[in-house]
């Protein structure tokens, strides 16, 4: 166990490393620096460029500028937010962690609704439930993210049930459980909205995952002795198609990052999506960079998290070893 | 012979769209920056046979439009006007296939009416007219974008798949790279590298090259996956032993065995593709004002006083729904074809 998970931290570990390499050369292959401009100003010599440059360690090679930026990185420092005037670790991360609190239970609920749901479409369905199925779950992935949530707008613009935008209402009584109901009622459009737009995907691989298992011999077996057929779809047919799904649910915090992106933006939400939208349009960099940073990080964490349950879930990798 | 005709009626809407919105000039009434001052915000225009006083007219047609009194772009039926819709009437020039310059369109109404499918933007501009030609940007972005993006998946696969060692190593690195990050994240972080105020022309490239260039990753891995494999094979080994040049091994046996992956692969991307699209422009970063697409017409439904007067706003953003569920249902027939295994979709 610890030798296997070693080799998997070791193998995110140095993933990340080749990220950070991949953004920082991406960064540095734009043409000009910060002070490439001042070339321009009559008023400003040469040799004072040249010291600023000096100064800022812009006139180092690249390797070094990277290993200095590395350096830093780990220390937790992602730069400075020239828009907001603060640091960018300080400026990101309530803000992820307001997008965690809406997309980390929005993804459970939809492998929730896509374990049950698409278990029994593929156990129970016939001729015209599986073309309804396929076609209802093709419109979902069909339906533009953007459009759902400018319809969920108009929505709570006209019936006045939930509000609008952002986290938070003004004028809530204190205490934990208004500000949880506030809360709440906050989350509930986004989160269909997220749910809407992410569950088809998953809804769509669960069902060809067990439709692929329910043909194997052991299935039919299990059939033929008469085993009830909830129990058959549940107990054994879910663990057979365990593995592929476990793989996938690593990779569906990519999806996640996708779908809370759109979501937040039309919908409001103070998360990372926002304020790297705003960062992109300010040419902020560095708040942009550590975005993207940040989300590579939760996604290699997922497959993490994934080849753990994989571990845990199939003896077969444990005899490996 | 069931999956045939199914495919052929995904085939079918996807060339109908296609065609249509290439020949966007020709099925729009309008130009695509035509704004009409007096009637912004107008609601979509209904088509009648049955006029005011109860009369049923053979031909179809619209009723004019005026403002209610006291109000600002709120409009009510004109029950003294009444223009009959027209098929092929004169109207505003355009340019087919960059060559052919006419003015024929397939409808519109007698003038002075105006007929809006689907109403018109705060300047007065046909929203269906934009519709169609916005089509031009996001359908195509999606097809070029996931053509580059496969075509490139293509030779890095084959590369690392035919030479192995040390090409092999680091081109899988880099695909894994793209992949550890998030599609969207990456896609927004090389933006943000690029020029923001750009034509429309050259933001089109810009988002094909983009989308195109962050995302070949996994069709690369999946190449290589199938030529390892081939590699192996015995009319492989024949061919490099009677010297086949790695150009030739490519071309003749590597490329039709991967043929079927990649197309798969294609297919799947291209409503992926134009989702990005759409989004981007939506986000302002992808083809601006004034030229339309599927993303950019959505934006100004994001304002809040837009969205809750003029509904019709949203109805552009349904445009993109037949057209992707066609390449989804196309998609699933392929990978249920021989030789291709279920991909992701995520």
């Amino acid at each position: 166990m610890i030798l296997y998970l070693a080799k998997r931290l070791g193998q995110t570990f140095l993933l990340l490393l080749g990220v950070s390499i991949l953004l920082f050369v991406l960064t540095q292959a734009i043409p000009g620096d910060f002070f490439s401009e001042a070339q321009l100003n009559p008023n400003i010599s040469a040799d004072v460029l040249h010291s600023l440059r000096s100064q800022y360690g812009l006139d180092r090679p690249l390797p070094v500028r990277y290993g200095r930026w590395l350096a830093a990185l780990i220390k937790g420092d992602m730069g400075y937010s020239f828009s907001y005037n603060q640091p960018v670790t300080r400026l990101l991360l309530p803000r992820l962690a307001n997008t965690l609190v809406l997309a980390v239970p929005a993804l459970l609920v939809c492998w929730a609704i896509a374990l049950v749901a698409g278990v029994l479409f593929a156990g129970y369905g016939g001729r015209w439930t599986s073309r309804a199925f396929s076609f209802g779950t093709s419109m979902m992935l069909a339906t533009p993210d953007v459009l759902l949530g400018l319809a969920a707008l108009l929505f709570a613009a006209r019936t006045h049930l939930f509000p609008t935008g952002g986290m938070t209402s003004v004028g809530v009584k204190a205490g934990l459980l208004p500000a949880a109901k506030d809360l709440l009622s906050h989350l509930v459009l986004p989160s269909a909205v997220f749910i809407l737009s992410a569950v088809a995907p998953i809804l769509r691989h669960v069902y060809a995952e067990m439709k692929q298992v329910l043909q194997s011999p052991h299935i039919r077996a299990a059939e033929g002795h008469g085993i009830p057929r909830l129990r058959l779809l549940f107990r054994y047919a879910l663990p057979a198609a365990a593995n592929p799904l476990i793989s996938l649910f690593g990779l569906s915090f990519g999806l996640m990052f996708s779908v809370v992106l759109v979501v937040e933006i039309v919908l409001s939400w103070p998360g990372l999506g926002p304020t790297m939208l705003e960062a992109i349009l300010a040419r902020d960099m560095f708040v942009t960079l550590g975005g993207v940073l940040l989300s590579a990080l939760l996604l290699v964490t997922g497959n993490l998290l994934a080849d753990i349950l994989l571990y845990v879930a199939d003896p077969r990798i444990r005899v490996q070893e | 012979m069931k999956r045939y005709s199914r495919s052929m009626v995904s085939a079918f809407v996807l060339l109908a769209f296609h065609g249509v919105v290439l020949l966007a000039g020709f099925f729009a009434p309008y130009g695509y920056a035509t704004q009409y001052r007096a009637l912004p915000h107008a609601p979509p225009s209904l088509i009648h046979f049955v006029d005011c006083s109860g009369r049923a007219h053979f031909r179809p047609f619209v009723f004019g439009l005026k403002e209610q009194e006291g109000t600002f772009s709120q409009y009510e039926r004109d029950c003294e006007t009444r223009y009959a819709v027209r098929f092929f009437p004169r109207g505003d020039g355009y340019t087919l296939f960059g060559f052919l310059n006419t003015d024929v369109h397939l409808f519109g109404v007698d003038e002075p009416g105006r007929i809006f499918l689907l109403g018109t933007d705060g300047f007065g501009r046909d929203q269906f007219s934009r519709t169609l030609y916005g089509g031009q940007v996001s359908l195509f972005a999606g097809l070029i974008a996931a053509g580059l993006c496969v075509g490139v998946g293509m030779v890095a696969g084959t590369l690392a798949g035919l030479y192995g060692g040390v090409v092999d190593a680091s081109l899988m690195r880099l695909a894994e790279l793209c992949i550890a990050v998030p599609a969207l994240y990456l896609l927004l972080a090389v933006r943000s590298l690029l020029p923001l105020q750009v034509g429309p022309a050259a933001a089109f490239v810009l988002v094909v090259l983009v989308i195109g260039s962050v995302t070949w990753g996994r069709p690369a891995r999946l190449v290589r996956g199938v030529v390892l494999s081939a590699r192996e094979r015995n009319f492989v080994l024949a061919a490099r032993g009677f010297g086949a040049t790695p150009a030739y091994l490519f071309r003749r046996h590597l490329l039709p065995e991967t043929a079927s992956v990649s197309l798969s692969q294609f297919a799947v991307l291209v409503p992926q593709f134009i989702m990005f699209e759409i989004m981007l422009s939506f986000l302002g970063l992808g083809v601006g004002e004034p030229f339309p697409s599927w993303g950019n017409l959505l934006a100004q439904a994001q304002q809040y006083h837009n969205l809750v007067s003029y509904w019709w706003l949203l109805l552009p953003g349904l445009a993109p729904v037949p057209v992707l569920m066609a390449y989804y249902s196309l998609s699933n027939l392929l990978q249920q074809g021989p030789g291709a295994k279920n991909e992701e979709i995520i």
